[in-house]
């Protein structure tokens, strides 16, 4: 039975409502943008890393719910990680909104309540936004991101 | 005897039109999404096809295929005369002169491209200047900041009020003996702004100025007269007009056409080629390079008929009536801010909820079955210009109902039920 509240759970309606990680981050040592050019959500993800662990993460910009909680979500689930499991998380999270796969419950931890969008195309790119900024800055990259 | 379709159409409405009536000539309304009917009011991004327009299509592929301007054979022949008195109901149903008026291409955006590159191109120099509208379309910015960027040419904005509506008394001052080009919309897609397309006109005119209008919105609105307008150019795509997709027009005065040369080369444009050399067809043959979208002319065709049935001016009136309407019911919906309330505008309801992404509503909103769009309607500009990133946009047709808005505004209390 269809119910938009799979979509719209309360953990992206309370992320989306106070956003964690929301804000500059001072002498962040990466900063990178994110633009959605079809739905104008647009981010700024700024790192703090030592080269192996993300240290500190934070962002800030605007989008709709389903972008702010996922970057809400990846910011909390991010600080601390080693850059590998940083990546891991990554595929992982991108196996999440992408396939039907059966995925890493325990990995994901709250981020397991965007599952609910690989039900939605059109929506896929906004919650994965903030996710392919974050590979991009730890690739090195500077060009901002553009999702399609 | 009292006929319950009666009383419910006088109730649904003070004009005499019947939209139950008109509704079944829409076989997708019909349809249900997510297990609810469907409730389609996105009219402004294409609107649905009547029986009529999806029957002419599939009378022309089962009994005429065929090219056409080339057989001798029955076929072509009988292709040709349907795909040319199409030409013919489109030149009645914008009152031009000339059947020679009319030029057949993929859409509004294809016809602009058209004029600025073989109209702009050929007549525009360094120093001249371009006027268009804060109100546009993309497909009314773009191709004119490409022919900025090749003729040196520059590109000015009239700006708009807080209320959407263009600042006239601005035109005034873009206006000079510099001035070549003025493009404008009829009709806002973002805001529904219904412009006075008759006093740019004259206004460019005094100046030498030429003008083009994108009447892409209008004509599914409006009774559009070229003549009256006096405009030089009018474009206008056969999708919003209950047409297929594909399929467009360019109209534009005798003695402008006759002077510009060719957009494209290829089939149906040549009287002549020679390994040296080839001579053009005369119009509006110059402009149809290629075999044209014989199908898609004949589908618009057969959408002009529909609409001239109706009678679009008693059509209009109920929109305008439903857009009432649903200001009336929107007004009550807290948290709902309108973008766009120009004083003369067509049936939009483009508007923002506090604390909830236009994306979301729009995703809400078709797990009721209301189908809106959501975003900066190609219209970038009037975003920035209202500090918007997008908006939710119902935009209304005809078959559209009371009871429709009424699922729009209980739709749009469900999404304010989910964020809070």
């Amino acid at each position: 039975m269809f119910d938009i509240k799979d979509l719209y759970q309360e953990v992206i309606v309370d992320h989306n409502r106070s956003p964690r990680n929301f804000g500059k981050l001072d002498n962040a040592d990466t900063t990178l943008e994110g633009f959605n050019p079809l739905c104008g959500d647009k981010l700024t993800l700024y790192l703090k890393t030592d080269g192996n662990k993300i240290n500190d993460i934070a962002f800030d910009g605007s989008g709709c719910a389903i972008s702010v909680a996922s970057a809400s979500l990846m910011t909390d689930a991010m600080k601390g990680k080693s850059l590998g499991e940083a990546e891991t998380l990554f595929n992982e999270f991108h196996n999440l909104v992408t396939t039907d796969d059966d995925y890493n419950e325990e990995l994901l931890g709250k981020l397991a309540a965007l599952a609910g969008v690989k039900d939605y195309p059109a929506r896929v790119k906004c919650a994965s936004l903030c996710w392919h900024t974050l590979h991009s800055a730890l690739q090195g990259d500077s060009t901002p991101v553009k999702t399609e | 005897m009292n006929n319950p379709n009666t009383v419910k159409t006088i109730m649904s409405s003070a004009t005499a039109f019947n939209v139950d009536k008109v509704r079944q000539d829409f076989p997708i309304l019909n349809e249900q999404v997510h297990g609810k009917p469907l409730v389609y009011l996105d009219n402004a991004a294409t609107a649905q096809k009547p029986k009529q327009v999806i029957e002419a299509l599939n009378t022309y592929y089962r009994e005429s295929n065929s090219n056409i301007h080339r057989g001798v054979h029955t076929l072509s022949e009988k292709a040709t005369a349907i795909y040319e008195k199409a030409r013919d109901k489109v030149k009645t149903f914008i009152n031009a002169d000339s059947t020679k008026e009319i030029v057949f291409v993929r859409g509004a955006t294809e016809a602009i491209n058209l004029v600025a590159q073989s109209f702009g191109r050929n007549t525009l120099k360094a120093g001249d200047e371009i006027i268009i509208t804060e109100l546009e379309h993309h497909s009314n910015i773009v191709p004119w900041q490409i022919l900025s960027e090749q003729t040196g040419a520059k590109l000015n904005y009239i700006p708009i009020n807080d209320a959407g509506e263009l600042i006239l008394e601005e035109y005034e001052k873009l206006l000079s003996d510099k001035t070549r080009i003025v493009a404008v919309g009829h009709i806002s897609n973002a805001l529904g702004t219904i412009n006075p397309i008759k006093t740019i006109t004259d206004k460019a005119h005094a100046v030498g100025a030429k003008v083009l209008v994108d009447g892409a919105q209008a004509v599914p609105h409006t009774r559009v007269d070229v003549k009256e307008l006096n405009c030089d150019f009018y474009v206008f795509s056969g999708h919003k007009l209950f047409g297929p997709t594909g399929i467009g027009v360019l109209y534009g005065k005798e003695a402008l056409l006759e002077a510009m040369p060719p957009y494209q080369g290829g089939g149906d444009m040549i009287q002549m080629v020679t390994m040296e050399k080839s001579t053009y067809n005369a119009l509006p043959y110059k402009f149809e390079a290629g075999t044209p979208h014989i199908a898609g002319v004949i589908g618009l065709g057969a959408a002009v008929d529909y609409v001239n049935e109706l009678d679009l001016e008693t059509a209009a009136q109920y929109e305008i009536e439903l857009l009432d309407y649903a200001n009336e019911q929107a007004a009550q919906v807290a948290g709902l801010n309108f973008v766009g309330t120009a004083k003369n505008k067509t049936s939009i309801l483009s508007f923002t909820l506090d604390g909830i992404h236009p994306h979301d509503i729009g995703t809400i909103l078709d797990g009721e079955g209301v189908a809106i769009r959501a975003g900066h309607h190609c219209a970038m500009p009037v975003m920035e210009r209202f500090s918007i990133p997008a908006t939710a946009r119902a935009s209304f047709a005809f078959y559209n109902t009371r009871e429709e808005v009424d699922a729009l505004i209980k739709a749009i209390d469900k999404c304010q039920k989910v964020f809070n």
